[in-house]
């Protein structure tokens, strides 16, 4: 596929317009389910099932000023929000949907999405530095603690997989599955691994995915019984929305990076109806889970969060990462 | 070294017990009763306002004694009666309830020997102006029998 401008522009628009949608309707999906689990109704008053609930939302956010306060650094107050949701978008570029839907096949495709994965980091560093309340700041110095400790287990894990599959593409990385089930990265018996450690990988990768993206129960960067709201104290109408977007897309990239490394991409089980729609039952089966573990867990400490990553998660990948290589070496 | 991977898998192994739970209860049935689209029936012992008691003929039980009046300790109660020509029974002409006072307290309802006044399952009452809660019981009456 050629890269021409017009290319470029159909791709970043359905990338944005797929992205907004996930978000909006992961909202309805989350509070549906949250609702059921603790046996609620949840919104169920506009629309059918309340599906009319998301596109209200927005207009409201839509409709409410934009209230920028006093003595706040202005430049990157206006960046930070915008930071949040554009690499996400970003991300979106180079994700195989299957093996024709893609926007732009990399064949750095996996450093890629690490790279603006982790300028998500530097959104809620800048929103809380630049809000001028004591909360926020709070909040964004937990926040980047926490990209800091998960960051290196998910890199390790992601290194492993990179490892067995010999390549850094992304649709590549599919095609190496896509043989069986017993292919999956996250099966160790057939395929280049045989380890029999790779459950424990997706694991790893799993919960690294749930602290990066700031969700529950690793959300202390926007606790709200300590911090008001976190890193978005200061943000109200579509500055809130938009890192609220941002957050929803970082969990559909980051359930669509475990499904394509661990879980076979598009390819399906029993070679049934091959297509792109068992990528997207993977993913939205990983992103039901999000949602369960969300309202499953209270949130934990900082200490335990970190001790989490430094003691158990990098030790455990560190080690998974030498016994893979050895398995490479050996078979 | 043993504590570590024992805590490990212990933390592991509780933290599926616990979706286990969420899971279960994800496909039980939701008990939130939508409350303007649906009611509950109030139980038996629910203490809303009094209501006069009708007999058979859709009039009140009431022979206005006046007990009621007399036991109440806020005077919430004021009702008034005549003797129609010919009739045996005083006849109630009017019975009002100040619910702006009541504390619910019963007295009026203890007090009566003729079973003219119970406890009503009224619980939607909302008003902005105080008038709304003085209550004709008589004309609530003739409307129920409308």
């Amino acid at each position: 596929m050629s890269l021409t401008l017009l290319n470029v522009i159909i791709a970043v628009v359905i990338a944005i317009a797929f992205a907004a949608l996930n978000a909006a309707y992961l909202v309805w999906a989350e509070r549906r389910g949250a609702a059921r689990i603790q046996r609620r109704p949840g919104p169920n008053i506009n629309g059918p099932f309340g599906l009319l609930q998301p596109p209200l939302d927005g207009i409201k956010l839509m409709a409410k000023q934009l209230i920028i306060p006093g003595g706040v650094d202005k430049i990157l107050f206006i960046a930070a929000p915008v930071l949040a949701m554009f690499p996400a978008i970003m991300s979106f570029v180079t994700i195989p949907f299957s093996d024709t839907i893609v926007a732009q096949n990399m064949d750095v495709g996996v450093l890629m999405i690490f790279a603006f994965a982790s300028m998500g980091g530097m959104s809620l560093l800048f929103a809380g530095w630049s809000s001028r309340n004591k909360y926020a700041m709070m909040s964004s110095i937990r926040a980047v603690s926490q990209a800091v400790a998960y960051e290196i287990p998910m890199l390790i894990t992601t290194i492993t997989v990179v490892m067995i599959a010999g390549s850094m593409n992304l649709t590549e990385i599919v095609q190496q599955q896509s043989a069986s089930i017993l292919h999956w990265n996250i099966f160790p018996l057939l395929g280049n691994s045989h380890n029999l450690l790779m459950p424990f990988s997706f694991l790893i990768f799993f919960i690294c995915t749930l602290a990066e993206t700031n969700r529950a129960p690793f959300d202390l960067g926007e606790a709200e019984s300590e911090l008001v709201a976190g890193f978005h104290t200061e943000y109200g109408s579509m500055g809130f929305g938009l890192f609220f977007m941002g957050e929803y897309a970082n969990i559909v990239i980051g359930s669509c990076m475990t499904t394509i490394l661990f879980l076979g991409g598009w390819s399906c089980p029993f070679g049934l109806f091959p297509g792109v729609w068992w990528f997207l039952l993977k993913l939205y089966l990983l992103i039901a889970t999000f949602i369960w573990i969300r309202w499953t867990f209270p949130r934990t400490t900082i200490y335990g969060l970190l001790n989490l990553s430094w003691k158990i998660l990098i030790p455990l990948s560190l080690f998974n990462l030498l016994f893979t290589a050895g398995l490479i070496k050996v078979f | 070294m043993v504590t570590y991977f024992s805590d490990i898998y212990n933390g592991l192994i509780s933290l599926f017990i616990g979706m286990g739970v969420t899971f279960k209860e994800f496909f039980k049935p939701t008990v939130t009763v939508q409350y303007p689209y649906e009611t509950l029936t109030m139980t038996d012992k629910y203490r809303g306002h009094v209501e006069l008691i009708e007999n058979d003929e859709g009039k009140p039980n009431c022979v206005v004694c006046g007990l009621c009046a007399r036991a109440c300790p806020s005077g919430c109660i004021t009702l008034a009666g005549e003797k129609p020509e010919g009739a045996k029974k005083k006849a109630l002409t009017k019975y009002v309830l100040d619910f702006t006072r009541c504390s619910l307290c019963g007295s009026c309802v203890e007090s009566c020997n003729f079973n003219a006044l119970e406890f009503s399952k009224e619980y939607n009452l909302a008003s902005t102006r105080k008038e709304d809660f003085i209550f004709d019981l008589l004309q609530r009456l003739e409307e129920r029998n409308k």
